[in-house]
């Protein structure tokens, strides 16, 4: 069904009991022309421009859990394109323009809201860096400007720009396009707008190992629920690609580690726009609900625990206290963790692999939300033609034997 | 927060105590131009990062200042056992599981 103002008003006035279901909860069929691991945002997002903008329709998602319950569901949706690379910046601004019209383009609301992000500096390294980000954007046609900390703070009016702070803010960075959207939301929508192109999202499916004929090529998955034949398999499983590529032999250039989040009781509205720390690994932003979200570290170390030291968050809280004083008698309702995918570059590999048939999407670590739409949108071109897409071109996996890395590690600190 | 056992003090110590040095074991090429640009991007950038019993490296920063090796179990956190560098990997009997 389609959403429009005549269905709400219509389901308004009969008591909201004729909205059908979005997606239906297909039996797996013995084989698909490509099959997708992983019903996050991304595999998700691939599935759906596979089936809309290429034709191949007979696509299966299989998702050990529930779809959106991984990192989609867990992070704190952070949107912005203001990368240093040129690479970079071809890939996450081609996701922003595709969030400025997803509303339309899935007829469904993912609350995208360009709200502005603002990115403290808070020493003179931090200072020269965001400048030198400034103008690489401005080169390349992508919105960012530098504040005074006057003007930060005018910008998001609880900042404290008290010079004494241990960390003080000595300007900031702004990305006027940039904001949230709403995550559960955009892989809701994108569930939706496959299934109904006829791709088969199947949840609750754990996929076990990887089959390959003799001759190297794959043939299709083992999962918790029988073998599934496929053409050619997708790898997009952030925080587990590891596990699943070491089922087809490859060993890859990742290490997973928790990252957690946290959210606030519900306030009135205090905050307008996203503020980020690198510097000191915190975030924060408000949800339409009024709780203030925050975004805090990873742990030091590999784990698939899908929880954080308590130390990463109280250190995160600190930085908060210190940075809106406003934050310092609010109760933090529910904190949690993610497992995700860190390269040694921090840049995402989208692209083949050693193995025939086999594709992966993966290394979005800490930042991939923002990416959700152009990642699908390119990956789904890749499996497509078998032959990456101009804007995925330089994120292979073989940079790393190359030398050619994608360096945002420098540029963006751990977070993203 | 883990509680690490340094072997070289034999003490049980909080975390943050130490500093993690990744993944243990990868051993550098005597002589990295003789070796393949593949076998040097496996030292450099490939990592096993199982779901599992992982051996890794720590770094005693805030105590002895020595690196240490430990066997951990990547979903429970336990750690299994610690040793020092150059010794052996040990061998976890999986059967027994990891009790967290
Ligand atoms: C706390 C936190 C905060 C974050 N904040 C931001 C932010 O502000 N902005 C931003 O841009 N990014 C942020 N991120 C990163 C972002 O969440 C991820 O990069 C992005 O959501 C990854 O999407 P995905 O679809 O690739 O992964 P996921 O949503 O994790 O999807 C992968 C799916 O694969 C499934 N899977 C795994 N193994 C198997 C298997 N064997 N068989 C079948 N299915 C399997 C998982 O269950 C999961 O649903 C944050 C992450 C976290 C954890
Ligand atoms: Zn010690």
């Amino acid at each position: 069904m389609k959403f429009s103002f005549g269905t709400l008003l219509k389901e308004a006035l009969s008591g909201h009991r004729g909205w059908p279901r979005q997606w239906r909860e297909p039996e797996p069929k013995p084989a698909y022309d490509v099959v997708i691991v992983g019903a996050g945002g991304h595999g998700l997002a691939t599935a759906y421009y596979l089936a809309k903008e290429h034709g191949i329709r007979n696509v299966a998602v299989l998702e050990k859990g529930w779809l959106g319950g991984g990192n989609t569901g867990r992070n704190t949706t952070i949107i912005r394109s203001n990368y240093l690379c040129e690479e970079s910046e071809a890939l996450y601004e081609h996701a922003m323009k595709l969030w400025e019209g997803l509303a339309i383009e899935l007829n469904y609301n993912v609350m995208y809201s360009p709200r502005g992000v603002m990115m403290l500096a808070h020493n003179e390294h931090d200072v020269r860096i965001f400048k030198r980000h400034v103008h690489a954007n401005r080169l390349a046609g992508i919105d960012n400007e530098w504040l005074d900390p006057a003007e930060a703070k005018g910008f998001c009016p609880i900042l404290n720009i008290d010079s004494r702070l241990r960390h003080p803010v000595l300007g900031a960075a702004l990305q006027r396009r940039g904001g949230v959207a709403r995550h559960d939301a955009v892989a809701w929508g994108y569930a939706r707008g496959a299934d109904a192109l006829g791709v088969d999202i199947i949840q609750g499916c754990e996929v076990t190992g990887i089959r390959r004929a003799p001759s190297g090529e794959v043939t299709g998955v083992e999962t918790s629920r029988g073998f599934i034949g496929a053409g050619k398999i997708g790898v997009v499983a952030a925080g587990h690609t590891s596990v699943i590529m070491a089922m087809a032999g490859v060993r890859m250039p990742l290490e997973s580690f928790p990252l957690q989040a946290l959210v606030s009781e519900p306030v009135k509205p205090v905050m307008p726009c996203v503020v980020m720390s690198n510097t000191i690994h915190a975030y924060m932003s408000q949800s339409d609900k009024g709780e203030l979200v925050i975004g805090a570290g990873t742990d030091a170390y590999v784990s698939y625990s899908q929880t954080g030291g308590l130390h990463v968050t109280r250190h995160t809280i600190e930085a908060i206290a210190e940075l809106f004083p406003v934050t310092r008698r609010l109760r933090m309702l529910r904190s949690w963790g993610g497992i995700v995918d860190v390269t040694p570059d921090r840049s995402p590999i989208i692209g083949r692999t050693p193995v025939p048939g086999l594709y992966v999407n993966c290394g979005w670590g800490t930042g991939g939300f923002k990416a959700t739409p152009g990642s699908g949108h390119v990956f789904a071109a890749t499996l497509a033609r078998d032959e990456p897409h101009p804007i995925a071109a330089p994120f292979t996996l073989d940079r790393f034997v190359t030398g050619r890395l994608i360096d945002e590690a420098a540029a963006a600190a751990v977070s993203h | 927060m883990l509680q690490i056992r340094c072997p070289w003090c034999g003490e049980d110590r909080p975390e943050i105590e130490f500093r993690y040095a990744g993944e243990a074991h990868v051993v550098r090429a005597r002589l990295p131009a003789d070796e393949s640009d593949a076998a040097w991007a496996e030292y450099l950038y490939l990592r096993t990062n199982p779901k599992g019993w992982h051996a890794e490296r720590w770094h005693h920063v805030h105590g002895c200042g020595r690196f240490l090796n430990a066997i951990r179990h990547t979903v429970t956190d336990r750690i299994a056992v610690t040793y020092k560098p150059g010794e052996p990997r040990p061998t976890i009997d999986d059967q027994q599981g990891p009790t967290p």
